[in-house]
C-alpha cells in the first residue's frame, strides 16, 4: 500500500468510525461506508488538511469510493 | 383540562449521571464542586466549578459519565457537550418512562421541548479561532448543527422516532422550567400525548467563565475551597458557582399513562411566567417579577399558600437570593413557618439552562421520598425568616405540593408546581 493510501485510509477509519477492513479501494462513503453528504465534505477537509492541497468543488464531486481519494491525492501531491 | 402527569426521569449531573445516584449524593450532602479541571484557569477570577464527573477526571466518581455510553465517538466529535448531556437525559427518562413509541401513531403523538440557555458556546470559541488561523475551508460542515440549541431535540427525535411536536427554548437560566411547563401546555391542549422535556447546558469552559467573571456573577473569593463557595442565603456568598449537565422528563396525559400502566412520579398542576422589565441581568430589587411569576404558578394550580410544603427555591448564591426570599415571603404570608425551602445549588451548582429541569425532578423527588434536600454552607443565614432553608442537612417531611423556581438574565421568570398524583 502506498504512503498516500494509508493516510487517507487512516483518516476514513477516524472519521466515520469503520473497522480498517471495510476501508478498501473499492468502498462508496456513503453506500458501504454509512457517510452521509456532510460526512463527505468533512472527509474531503480532512484529506485537504492532511496533505496540504486545495480540492476543488468540482474534483470533490468526483471522489466517492476511498480509491478515489487515494487516486486524486496521488496525482494531486505528485505534482506538488 | 387534561391532566399532565410526569412518568420518566433522566438527569446528567454535577453528583452522577443518573438520577437515583444523582439523588442519593444530593441528600448525602455530597457537592459536586471542585477547581476546574480541562482547561486554564490561571488567570481567571473564578477558579471553582461543578463539572461532570468523567472517567479520569480528579473529580471521577463511580457514577461518573462516560459520554461514550450515550453517543458514539465519531458523532461525539461533531456536537458540544450539551447535546451528548441531553440525549443521554433524554435516553434515561424513556427508558424510566418505559415509553418507546413503535407505531406512526404513537410516534406523532409524542413530541420533544428541551432547551439550552447559551448552546454550543465552546465550539463557536473552537472553530472562531480555527477560522481565524486557517480561513473558511476549515469550517466543519457539522459547526452549525453541532452548536444549536435546537439540536438536543433533533438529536432526541431522531434516536427515538419521535414525530411529534419539535420545539426548543431558550430563556437562560428559566429555559429548563419553561420547557417543562410549555410541554405540559402542550399536551393540556392536545397538541401531543407525551412529551420529552428539559434543558441542558455545557458552558463551563474557558470562555464561557469569562464571560460569567465579567459580568460579576461568579464565587470568586473561594477558589481554594470549592466545596464552600455555593452558598446560598449565607453571609458570606458571593457568586454563583457554575454547573452542567442535563435534566428531562417524561411528561403523559394522565389518561394515556394509565391505559399503558405507566408508574406517576408527580402532576405538573402549576406553571407561571412574568417579565421583571428591569434590568439585563439582575433581577427587579422588589422581587416583583419573582411574586408575580409564583402567584400565577399557585393560580393556575388552583391552590394557596397554605397548600405549598417545599419550595426549590432559585436560590443561586447571589445578592439575588434574598430578593427571592422576600418574594416567597410575599407570597406565602403566615404560611412562611410550615414551608421548607432549599436551593439544591449549593450542592450542584448553577446548571443555567438545564437547572429548572434538574431542579423539577429534585422537587418530583422529594415529593416521592418527603424529604427536602438541604441548603449546604448555610453556616451564617444573612436574612432573618421564619421560612425553614434547611440548612447542612434534609428535612424529612411531608411534601405533597412542591413549588420551583427559576429567573434568568434578561428577567424572565418561570415557577412550576408539581404536586403528588392523586386520582
Amino acid at each position: 500500500m502506498s504512503d498516500v493510501a494509508e493516510r487517507v485510509k487512516k483518516i476514513v477509519i477516524e472519521h466515520l468510525g469503520v473497522d480498517a477492513d471495510k476501508v478498501v479501494d473499492s468502498a462508496n462513503f456513503i453506500d458501504d461506508l454509512g457517510a452521509d453528504s456532510l460526512d463527505t465534505v468533512e472527509l474531503v477537509m480532512a484529506f485537504e488538511e492532511e496533505f496540504g492541497v486545495e480540492i476543488p468543488d468540482e474534483s470533490a464531486e468526483g471522489i466517492v469510493t476511498v480509491g478515489d481519494a487515494v487516486k486524486f491525492l496521488e496525482k494531486a501531491t505528485a505534482k506538488a | 383540562m387534561r391532566r399532565v402527569v410526569v412518568t420518566g426521569l433522566g438527569m446528567v449531573s454535577p453528583l452522577a449521571c443518573g438520577v437515583e445516584q444523582s439523588w442519593k449524593r444530593l441528600l448525602a450532602g455530597e457537592s459536586g464542586a471542585g477547581r476546574i479541571e480541562g482547561f486554564e484557569i490561571s488567570d481567571l477570577a473564578c477558579q471553582v466549578g461543578m463539572q461532570v464527573p468523567r472517567p479520569g477526571r480528579e473529580k471521577a466518581n463511580s457514577d461518573a459519565f462516560n459520554a461514550d455510553e450515550w453517543m458514539e465517538p465519531k458523532e461525539q466529535r461533531k456536537v458540544d457537550d450539551f447535546i451528548i448531556f441531553g440525549v443521554a437525559a433524554a435516553r434515561q427518562a424513556l427508558k424510566d418512562a418505559d415509553w418507546a413509541p413503535k407505531t406512526y401513531q404513537d410516534q406523532i403523538e409524542t413530541g420533544v421541548l428541551i432547551g439550552s440557555g447559551i448552546g454550543g458556546l465552546g465550539g463557536i470559541n473552537e472553530t472562531s479561532l480555527l477560522l481565524q488561523e486557517k480561513g473558511p475551508r476549515r469550517v466543519s460542515p457539522f459547526f452549525v448543527p453541532g452548536r444549536l440549541i435546537n439540536l438536543i431535540g433533533g438529536h432526541v427525535s431522531i434516536e427515538h422516532g419521535l414525530k411529534g411536536p419539535n420545539h426548543a427554548v431558550v430563556t437562560a437560566c428559566s429555559t429548563g422550567s419553561h420547557a417543562i411547563g410549555d410541554a405540559s401546555r402542550l399536551i393540556m391542549l392536545g397538541d401531543a400525548e407525551v412529551m420529552v422535556a428539559g434543558g441542558a447546558e455545557s458552558a463551563l469552559n474557558r470562555i464561557g467563565i469569562a464571560g460569567f467573571c465579567a459580568c460579576k456573577a461568579l464565587a470568586t473569593s473561594f477558589n481554594d475551597r470549592p466545596t464552600a463557595a455555593s452558598r446560598p442565603y449565607d453571609r458570606d456568598r458571593d457568586g454563583f458557582v457554575m454547573g452542567e449537565g442535563a435534566g428531562c422528563v417524561v411528561l403523559e396525559e394522565l389518561e394515556h399513562a394509565k391505559r399503558r400502566g405507566a408508574r406517576i412520579y408527580a402532576e405538573v398542576t402549576g406553571y407561571g411566567m412574568s417579565g421583571d422589565a428591569y434590568h439585563i441581568t439582575a433581577p427587579s430589587e422588589d422581587g416583583d417579577g419573582a411574586y408575580r411569576c409564583m402567584q400565577a404558578a399557585l393560580k393556575r394550580a388552583g391552590i394557596t399558600a397554605a397548600d405549598l410544603d417545599y419550595v426549590n427555591a432559585h436560590g443561586t448564591s447571589t445578592m439575588a437570593d434574598g430578593i427571592e426570599l422576600r418574594a416567597v415571603e410575599r407570597v406565602v404570608g403566615e404560611a412562611a413557618s410550615k414551608i421548607t425551602m432549599s436551593s439544591t445549588k449549593s450542592s450542584v451548582g448553577h446548571l443555567l439552562g438545564a437547572a429548572g429541569a434538574v431542579e423539577a425532578i429534585f422537587s418530583i423527588l422529594a415529593i416521592r421520598d418527603q424529604v427536602a434536600p438541604a441548603t449546604l454552607n448555610l453556616d451564617n443565614p444573612a436574612f432573618e425568616t421564619a421560612i425553614d432553608l434547611a440548612p447542612h442537612t434534609p428535612r424529612k417531611r411531608k411534601i405533597d405540593v412542591a413549588l420551583s423556581n427559576s429567573f434568568g438574565f434578561g428577567g424572565t421568570n418561570a415557577s412550576l408546581v408539581l404536586r403528588r398524583y392523586e386520582a
